[in-house]
C-alpha cells in the first residue's frame, strides 16, 4: 500500500443546518429534507439513500414546510411565501405571497386537488393545484389565535387543525368549523402557558392524533369531538408526528430527541377485528437534540432535528435480518465534496453555504447559495456554482492571490444543475456530472475554456458519486451511489478491460454494504495502477494490478497482511486496500510529493457547536 | 423425620415465608405460604399463624388456590407429591403422588381437572433441564391417588416458578428463560418463540426474570436483569410482535404482578420499593418504598384489595391499596447466610443471630417470635446487587448478658479488610444494648473467634479474640485515667502468639482460670491473670477445628475436633490424652447448664448427633440423620422450667434444649414425649369459633369461657330450669363445624337435627343411644383426624349428655328442687357409668 505523509486538517469548520422539515414521496421513494438555511436537498431511498438533489438556499427564506404533490414539491416558510420546486433544474420555479403572514404548514389532501396553508393570522388559506401553478380559492373559518399545523381527513372533507389550546376540525366544504376540542395545558409551572399544539394526524377512521408543548400525544374521537385517551410521553415538547401508510403505527419526535412509536393494537389476539387501541411501544433515541421532522415509510422511522443529522431507523419486523435494509443510516454529512484541493499549488478551497474559504477567496453573488465548487490542480483556475449559474475564476496567485472572472462560454451557462465538478491533471480539462447521470466535458485554455462532449451513462439507474480522469492513461473513473465502480476509456469511447472485468466478477459483499457513498476519486502520481477513493469513514487504494478479491476472501485484511510472512503476504493481498484511520473525513487528496491530505470533521466537534440539549434527568446523576 | 425413641426432631419455626409466591384467599382473610415442608395459614390482619399444613416430607415448592373450589389449595413439593388441603380447618383432601420432584405448579380455570407443573426433564432428579407437563387428576375417592400420567406441555423452562404464567383465562402459557420467550396457545397447540440480544450497547442485562400476564388483554410483561420490564403485544406473530420498554429499577426485576381487573402493574426488587405501572399509562407510576429488603415475590388478593410482597429477609408485608402497610409477618431473618453463631441471649434468653443486613436479630424462641432487631454496623444499608456493605461476622454475650461483643467486617474488592470490634453494655433504663467502645481494626485481619470470661463473680470482664493475623488479644474494661464524665472503656490487655501459628479457637475453663487457644494443630493452655503458656496439647495430624472445656464434674477436661476426624478428650490434671474417637465432627458444642456435649457428625450427607459427657465413654443419646447436609450451627438453649424427665436418653434435654440450623436455614429442635404430650394437651382446647380469627387474645378468651362454662353446670343445677340454647346442640354444632367435603349426606343430618330438636320424652337411654350412634358414624367418617380431634370430640360428648339431661327436666316441671338435685346425681352416675360402658 505504500507509506504517505499525512496532512490531517481540522480547521474546515464546516456547520451542518438543523433539519425542519420533511416529506417522503412514498410512490417515488424520495424523501425531500428542508433545512434551517433554507436548502432543500433530495433523498432517492431506493438509490442506497444517495443525496441525490440539494436544492441551495437563499438569506431569508427559511422552509418551514414541505408537501409532495405527486412529483411536485412545495414548501411554505415563515417569510409568507409558498414555493414550488424545479426538481430538473434545481431551483425554485415560482413563489407565491398567501398574504396570512407566517405560514406554519402546508399540507396537501390525498386527492391531490388542493394545498391548505395554516397562517399566523388565523386563517386556513386553500390552494388549488393546477398544471403549471396553484391558486388561492378561499380562506376556511378564521381562528383567533395562529394556526400551527393541519391534517387532511383523508376523505378531503374534513380538516383537523392545532392551534394555541385547541384543535379545530373545519369542513372544508363549508368552510366552518364542526369540533373544537380544548387541549390541556401542562402541570405546575406550565399552567400558565398556552400548550401549542406542534402536531396533527387525521386518521380515516375519524381518529385524531394530536402532539402538543405539554409533551402529550392525545388520540381523539373526531366526530364526536371527546379525548380518547392521553399518552404523556415527554416533559418537553412532541414536535413531530408521523403515520404509516396503514395506520396501523405512529411515531412522535420529542424535544428530548426519542421517537416514540404507537401501534394500533387489539386487546386479543384472537380477535383481531375489535377492540384496537393506540398502544405505546418502542421508543428510539437517535438524537440528542429536538426531533423536528419525521416521516414513516413502510420499513423504517426516519427522523431529523436540530442536531442536523437525518437518521433511517429501520423497523426490525418489517425488514429482514442482516440486508442492507436492516441495518441503520446515520446521514452527517453531505454527500458531496466541500473541499477543493490544488495538488500542484498545495490549496485548500472549503465550500460554506454563504462564501468560499481559500483564505476567504471569493463571495458568492447575491443571495443564492453555493452549490459546488472545484479548485484545478495547479491551483490556477476555481470554479463554482449556484442554483443559477457557474462561474470560473483564474486565479494568480505569487504571495497575494488575485481573481479573475471569466466569462464563461454559452454551453456552460446552459449548464444549470451541477453536482460535481472536476479538472483534469493538466489543469486542461473541466468536467461535470449532472443529475441527468450525464458528464460533460470543457476544454479550459488558459484564456478561454469551450465545450468538448456529453458522455451519457448507459447504466443511467444510479447517480454518480465521484468522478475523476485519470493523469495518464486519460481514463474517466465514476463511483456511483449503490457503490460501483466504472472505469470509461476516453480515448476509445468504451470502458475497460478491467471495469468489464469488475462488473462481472461483481464487487465484495462487504464493500456493497458501506452506507456512505465515495466522495472524491484520486490517483497515485508514482504509481499509474492505483486509484484512491474515500467515503466518510475509510480511504482505499485500488490497485489495478493485483486480483480482485473472491467474495470468500476478507475484505479488510490490512492488519492480517502485515502480521503475514512476505511470501503469504503477496499471495492473501488484493486489489482493494482499505485504510480505516480516519473518520469524518470530507475530503483526501494525494498530493504530487506523495503526501496525503486529509480534512476531517469530527462529529464531536459539530456536536459542540449546537446549543445545549433540553436537560434531562439521567439515572445516579 | 426419624422417630427415635420418644425423642423427636421438630421444626422450631425459622423456616423460609419468602421461598414462594404466597397465595392470598378469595376473602382476603388468610395468606398462605410455602414454609420449609409444610405450608402456613397466616391471618391477613392479626399476622398470626393459624395453620401448618404438614404432610409434606420434603421442602414445599408452591402453593396455588384450586381454581374449582375456593375453599380448597394445591401444594407441591419436591417429595413428589401435589396435595389438596382445606385451609380453614387444616386438613389433607388429597394426595396425588407424581412420582418426581416438582419445582413449580399452576392451574387455569379454563383446564379443568388439570395442573401444570414443573418437573425434571427425563425423570432425572439432578438433570438441570425441566420442563412444564400437565397432569390429569383423576377423579377418584381415595385419598392417596397415584397421577404419572405427565403430558408434556413445554420443554426447557426454567425452574423459578415466576418465569411462567398463564395468560388471559388460560388461553396460553407464557414461559422465559435466559434471553428467550415462549408462549404457547392451547386452542391452537402452537407456540411461539421470542429472543432477545444477550445484552445492548449500554452493558445491559436482558435475560428474563419473570412473567406475568395481563388478566383480560393479550399482554406479557416480562423483568430483566437489568432492571426493564417489557410489555409484549402481538405476540402471535413470528416477526409483527412487538414490546415497549419500562424503566425505573436499577436492578433485575424479580417479581411482576398484575392486579385483578389489569388495571395496574406491580414490579418489585432489590430495591425494596415497589412500583405501581397504570396500565397502558405507564409513565404514571406509584411507588411505596422503604419496605425494608429485596422484593422476592408480589401477590394480589383476588379482590384486587390488598397486596403482598415477600422480602429476603423472610418477611411477608401485606399492603393494602398500594398506600398501607397493614401488617408484617416476620419469621426468623435469613440475610444471605448466618455468619455468626447461634447465640442465646443470658438475659432475654432469646436466640441470637444475623438478621436484617447489618443487625443482629433477637428472636424468641418460646414464641417463634422476632422480638427485635440491634443495629451494629449503624450505616444506611444500601438496596443494590453486588455492593459490598459492613456485615456482622461474630458475636459473643458474657455470663451475665451485661456485655455484647460484636465484629462487623467489609472486604472490598481492591481495599483492605475493614473490622470492626464493638463492645454494647446493657442499659437497663432502656432496656437495650447501647454502644460502649468501638475498636477499629483490633487485629490486622480477620478475626477467627472471640469470647468472654465466664467468670461471674470477678470484677474485671475479660474478651479474647483470635485473629488471621496471629495474634490473640485479651481485651479488659478499664476506667480512664483522668476521670472524666466518660465511663469506663474497653482496651486491649494483652497479645499473645505461639510460633507465628494463626489462632483458630479459644476457649475459657467453666471457672475461667484457664484459656485454651487453638493454634493449628496446638492447644495451647493460658493462666488469664498472669498471662503464661501453661501447656501445650496436639494431636496430629489436623488442625483443631472445634474446642470445648467441660463442665460441672469433668470441668477437668478439654475437649476438641480436629479437620482429620478425631474427636480429643484431654486431661487438664495430667495433660495427657484421655481418649481419642475418630468421627468427622462438624460442630461440637457443650451445654452450659450440665456436663452434656453434643457433637454433630457428618455422614454421608446426613448429620448424625451424639450426646455424651466426656467422663462417660458411652453416649447418653444418640440420633441418626438427625436431618440432611452438615449443621455448622447450633446452641444449648437453658429452659424456663426445668424438665423432670427420669429416662436416660432424654435425661439430658431437662435443663437446656438444643436447637440448630439445618443447610436450609431451618431452625430445628429435639423434643421429649412428655413434652408433646404437653403441647397436645394444652392445644387441645383449640375448639375455634368459626367467625373469630384465631389470636392469642381470642384464645385467652375462649379459655376463660371454657371455665365459665365448666363454672356453669353445678351453678345450673341450682339456677332453675333453663332451656338449652340451640347452638349448643350436638347435631347443630357438628353441622356447623364440619367441613362441608366430610359430612354425611343431607337426609342424614336432617333427622339428626330435627331429633335433637325434640324433647325426648321416652327413655332416656334409648335417646343417647341413638345420638351416640349417629356420633360413632361421623366418628368413623373423620378418621383421618388425629387424636387432638379424638379428644376434642369426647369433649363434646360430655356436654351433650348434660344437654339430654336438662331437656329431661323441662319434660317433669312438678318435682321440688331437692328432688331435681337428687336424680340429677343418679342420672349423672347412671351416665358416666354408662358412657365408660361404651367407650370400652
Amino acid at each position: 500500500m505504500g507509506e504517505f505523509k499525512v496532512h490531517r486538517v481540522r480547521f474546515f469548520d464546516y456547520m451542518p443546518s438543523a433539519i425542519r422539515a420533511m416529506a417522503f414521496n412514498s410512490r417515488t421513494e424520495r424523501l425531500a429534507v428542508a433545512r434551517a438555511d433554507g436548502a432543500v436537498e433530495i433523498f432517492n431511498f431506493s438509490d442506497n439513500y444517495y443525496q441525490e438533489k440539494v436544492i441551495p438556499g437563499r438569506d431569508g427564506r427559511a422552509v418551514e414546510a414541505l408537501c409532495w404533490v405527486g412529483q411536485r414539491l412545495f414548501s411554505a416558510g415563515l417569510n409568507g411565501e409558498i414555493t414550488e420546486y424545479d426538481l430538473e433544474n434545481l431551483k425554485p420555479q415560482y413563489v407565491i405571497e398567501a398574504y396570512g403572514g407566517p405560514i406554519w404548514t402546508i399540507s396537501c389532501n390525498n386527492q391531490g386537488t388542493h394545498l391548505a396553508v395554516s397562517c399566523e393570522d388565523g386563517t386556513v388559506k386553500l390552494f388549488e393545484i393546477l398544471k403549471e401553478k396553484i391558486q388561492f380559492q378561499r380562506n376556511l373559518d378564521r381562528q383567533k389565535s395562529r394556526i400551527i399545523s393541519l391534517s387532511w381527513h383523508p376523505s378531503g372533507a374534513q380538516i383537523a387543525a392545532g392551534m394555541m389550546d385547541m384543535i379545530r376540525i373545519f369542513d372544508t366544504e363549508t368552510g366552518r368549523a364542526t369540533h373544537r376540542l380544548l387541549v390541556e395545558r401542562g402541570v405546575g409551572a406550565s399552567k400558565s402557558r398556552e400548550v401549542v399544539v406542534w402536531s396533527i394526524a387525521f386518521l380515516s377512521n375519524n381518529t385524531i392524533v394530536s402532539g402538543d408543548s405539554a409533551g402529550k400525544v392525545q388520540i381523539w374521537d373526531g366526530l364526536m369531538g371527546t379525548l380518547v385517551r392521553t399518552h404523556l410521553v415527554t416533559k418537553w415538547d412532541v414536535l413531530a408526528l408521523a403515520v404509516s401508510q396503514d395506520e396501523s403505527s405512529l411515531i412522535a419526535g420529542t424535544s428530548e430527541g426519542t421517537i416514540v412509536q404507537f401501534q394500533f393494537l387489539s386487546s386479543t389476539v384472537d380477535r383481531q377485528d375489535r377492540d384496537h387501541e393506540w398502544v405505546r411501544t418502542r421508543t428510539f433515541k437517535n438524537h440528542s437534540h429536538d426531533v423536528k421532522a419525521l416521516a414513516l415509510t413502510d420499513t423504517a422511522v426516519v427522523s431529523g432535528g436540530m442536531d442536523t443529522q437525518l437518521v433511517v431507523h429501520p423497523l426490525l419486523d418489517k425488514v429482514e435480518k442482516n440486508t442492507q435494509e436492516a441495518a441503520q443510516r446515520k446521514i452527517a454529512f453531505p454527500h458531496r465534496s466541500l473541499v477543493g484541493c490544488a495538488k500542484k499549488a498545495g490549496l485548500l478551497l472549503f465550500q460554506f453555504p454563504d462564501h468560499l474559504e481559500l483564505w476567504r477567496l471569493g463571495e458568492s453573488d447575491g443571495n443564492d447559495h453555493i452549490c459546488c465548487s472545484a479548485l484545478s490542480p495547479c491551483g490556477g483556475w476555481l470554479v463554482y456554482s449556484t442554483v443559477s449559474s457557474v462561474r470560473l475564476y483564474k486565479l494568480q496567485h505569487n504571495n497575494n492571490i488575485s481573481v479573475n472572472k471569466v466569462r464563461p462560454q454559452q454551453r456552460i451557462i446552459q449548464l444549470r444543475s451541477v453536482h460535481q465538478l472536476c479538472f483534469s491533471a493538466d489543469s486542461s480539462k473541466l468536467f461535470a456530472s449532472s443529475s441527468q447521470s450525464s458528464v460533460v466535458v470543457v476544454a479550459l485554455n488558459q484564456l478561454e475554456c469551450k465545450y468538448l462532449q456529453t458522455l451519457r451513462h448507459k447504466s443511467g439507474h444510479s447517480c454518480p458519486t465521484a468522478v475523476a480522469i485519470h493523469p495518464t492513461t486519460n481514463n474517466l473513473i465514476s463511483v456511483h451511489a449503490d457503490q460501483q465502480i466504472f472505469e470509461f476509456s476516453l480515448q476509445q469511447k468504451e470502458y475497460t478491460e478491467w471495469s468489464r472485468k469488475l462488473q462481472k466478477q461483481g464487487l465484495h459483499g462487504l464493500w456493497l454494504k458501506r452506507d456512505t457513498p465515495v466522495t472524491s476519486v484520486g490517483f497515485n502520481p508514482k504509481n499509474p495502477t492505483h486509484i484512491i477513493l474515500n467515503d466518510t469513514f475509510m480511504f482505499c487504494i485500488i490497485d489495478q494490478s493485483l486480483p480482485l478479491p473472491e467474495s470468500s476472501t476478507i475484505l479488510y485484511n490490512q492488519m492480517t497482511l502485515r502480521s503475514l510472512p512476505a511470501p503469504e503476504r503477496t499471495r492473501q493481498s488484493h486489489a482493494f486496500k482499505i485504510c480505516k484511520n480516519f473518520q469524518h473525513v470530507l475530503s483526501m487528496s494525494l498530493l504530487d510529493d506523495l503526501s496525503l491530505v486529509v480534512v476531517e470533521r469530527p462529529l464531536l466537534d459539530v456536536m459542540a457547536q449546537l446549543p445545549p440539549p433540553v436537560r434531562q434527568k439521567k439515572f445516579a446523576t | 423425620m426419624v422417630e427415635h425413641g420418644d425423642i423427636r426432631v421438630v421444626h422450631r419455626g425459622g423456616s423460609k415465608i419468602d421461598f414462594r409466591q404466597p397465595v392470598i384467599t378469595n376473602d382476603s382473610r388468610f395468606l398462605l405460604c410455602a414454609s420449609g415442608e409444610c405450608v402456613k395459614v397466616f391471618s391477613t390482619s392479626t399476622e398470626e399463624c393459624i395453620h401448618d399444613l404438614q404432610g409434606h416430607t420434603d421442602l414445599v415448592t408452591g402453593v396455588l388456590l384450586r381454581p374449582s373450589n375456593h375453599l380448597q389449595v394445591y401444594s407441591c413439593s419436591i417429595d413428589g407429591t401435589v396435595r389438596l388441603w382445606d385451609f380453614t380447618d387444616g386438613i389433607l383432601i388429597k394426595t396425588y403422588v407424581i412420582g418426581c420432584p416438582v419445582y413449580s405448579i399452576y392451574a387455569s380455570a379454563n383446564h379443568e381437572g388439570v395442573i401444570f407443573i414443573v418437573v425434571p426433564m427425563l425423570g432425572d432428579k439432578r438433570s438441570e433441564l425441566f420442563q412444564l407437563v400437565a397432569v390429569h387428576l383423576p377423579q377418584s375417592g381415595d385419598q392417596l391417588v397415584e397421577s404419572r400420567e405427565l403430558s408434556a406441555v413445554l420443554s426447557n423452562v426454567s425452574s423459578n416458578p415466576a418465569d411462567i404464567a398463564f395468560g388471559r383465562g388460560g388461553e396460553y402459557i407464557a414461559s422465559a428463560k435466559g434471553l428467550q420467550l415462549k408462549v404457547f396457545f392451547f386452542k391452537k397447540q402452537k407456540s411461539y418463540e421470542f429472543s432477545l440480544k444477550e445484552d445492548n450497547k449500554k452493558g445491559g442485562l436482558n435475560t428474563f426474570t419473570c412473567v406475568a400476564c395481563h388478566p383480560k388483554d393479550d399482554c406479557i410483561a416480562t423483568g430483566h436483569g437489568d432492571g426493564k420490564i417489557r410489555l409484549w403485544r402481538n405476540f402471535n406473530h413470528k416477526k409483527e410482535y412487538t414490546y415497549s420498554t419500562l424503566h425505573w429499577h436499577h436492578n433485575a426485576v424479580s417479581s411482576l404482578c398484575f392486579t385483578p381487573e389489569g388495571t395496574n402493574l406491580l414490579s418489585g426488587g432489590v430495591e425494596s420499593v415497589l412500583v405501581q405501572w397504570r396500565y397502558n399509562q405507564e409513565s404514571q407510576r406509584d411507588f411505596l418504598p422503604r419496605l425494608g429488603a429485596a422484593i422476592t415475590h408480589i401477590a394480589v388478593s383476588p379482590d384486587g384489595a390488598l397486596f403482598c410482597t415477600s422480602h429476603s429477609d423472610n418477611k411477608i408485608t401485606i399492603i393494602q391499596s398500594c398506600v398501607k402497610v397493614s401488617a408484617v409477618i416476620q419469621g426468623l431473618v435469613k440475610g444471605e447466610s448466618v455468619q455468626t453463631d447461634l447465640i442465646v441471649d443470658p438475659r432475654s434468653k432469646a436466640l441470637v443471630l444475623n438478621g436484617k443486613p447489618g443487625h443482629l436479630q433477637f428472636y424468641s424462641l418460646q414464641r417463634d417470635k422476632l422480638l427485635y432487631n440491634l443495629d451494629i454496623v449503624q450505616q444506611e444499608y444500601i438496596h443494590e446487587l453486588g455492593l459490598e456493605q459492613f456485615e456482622v461476622v461474630k458475636a459473643a454475650f458474657d455470663a451475665s448478658g451485661t456485655w455484647l461483643a460484636t465484629v462487623e467486617e467489609r472486604k472490598q474488592k481492591s481495599a483492605e479488610l475493614e473490622v470492626n470490634l464493638k463492645l454494647w453494655a446493657f442499659d437497663e433504663q432502656t432496656q437495650s444494648f447501647v454502644l460502649n467502645t468501638t475498636i477499629s481494626a483490633p487485629h490486622e485481619a480477620r478475626i477467627t473467634a472471640m469470647c468472654f470470661r465466664q467468670a461471674t463473680d470477678s470484677q474485671t470482664t475479660m474478651l479474647v479474640s483470635t485473629s488471621k493475623d496471629g495474634h490473640f488479644k485479651a481485651w479488659q474494661l478499664a476506667t480512664p485515667a483522668h476521670t472524666e464524665d466518660e465511663g469506663p472503656s474497653w482496651s486491649c490487655d494483652f497479645v499473645g502468639t505461639y510460633h507465628g501459628l494463626v489462632p483458630e479457637c479459644c476457649c475459657f475453663s467453666a471457672d475461667s482460670s484457664l484459656l485454651a487457644v487453638s493454634f493449628q494443630e496446638v492447644v495451647t493452655v493460658w493462666s488469664p491473670t498472669s498471662w503464661e503458656l501453661l501447656t501445650t496439647l496436639s494431636q496430629p495430624p489436623g488442625a483443631i477445628r472445634d474446642l470445648c472445656f467441660g463442665r460441672l464434674s469433668c470441668s477437668k477436661y478439654l475437649l476438641g475436633t480436629t479437620a482429620k476426624n478425631l474427636l480429643c478428650c484431654w486431661n487438664l490434671l495430667t495433660c495427657s490424652l484421655e481418649w481419642s474417637t475418630s468421627m468427622d465432627i462438624s460442630l461440637l458444642l457443650a451445654d452450659p447448664l450440665s456436663e452434656n456435649m453434643a457433637a454433630f457428625c457428618c455422614q454421608a450427607g446426613c448429620t448424625d448427633l451424639f450426646v455424651f459427657k466426656p467422663s462417660e465413654p458411652r453416649p447418653l443419646f444418640s440420633h441418626k440423620a438427625v436431618c440432611s447436609g452438615t449443621v455448622t450451627r447450633a446452641v444449648f438453649a437453658p429452659r424456663e422450667k426445668m424438665l423432670d424427665s427420669c429416662e436416660e436418653n432424654s435425661q439430658w434435654l431437662n435443663r437446656s434444649q438444643l436447637h440448630f440450623l439445618t443447610q436450609y436455614m431451618d431452625l430445628m429442635t429435639f423434643t421429649t414425649k412428655a413434652e408433646d404430650d404437653r403441647l397436645m394437651a394444652s392445644s387441645k382446647q383449640l375448639v375455634i369459633d368459626d367467625s373469630v380469627a384465631m389470636t392469642p387474645f381470642y384464645l385467652l378468651l375462649g379459655k376463660h369461657r371454657h371455665q365459665q362454662q365448666e363454672n356453669q353446670d353445678p351453678m345450673s343445677s341450682l339456677s332453675a330450669e333453663r332451656t338449652p340454647l340451640p347452638q349448643s346442640s350436638v347435631a347443630i354444632k357438628e353441622l356447623l363445624q364440619t367441613p362441608a367435603h366430610v359430612l354425611p349426606s343431607t337426609s342424614f343430618l336432617c333427622s339428626m337435627f330435627v331429633q335433637s330438636l325434640l324433647i325426648s320424652v321416652t327413655d332416656l337411654s334409648g335417646c343417647r343411644e341413638n345420638n351416640k350412634k349417629a356420633e360413632e358414624e361421623m366418628e368413623s367418617e373423620k378418621e383421618e383426624e388425629d387424636s387432638e380431634q379424638e379428644m376434642e370430640s369426647s369433649i363434646v360428648r360430655s356436654e351433650q349428655a348434660a344437654v339430654s339431661v336438662q331437656s329431661a327436666e323441662c319434660a317433669a316441671p312438678a318435682l321440688t328442687k331437692a328432688q331435681v338435685r337428687e336424680l340429677r346425681r343418679l342420672k349423672k352416675l347412671d351416665h358416666s357409668w354408662l358412657a365408660g360402658l361404651l367407650d370400652s
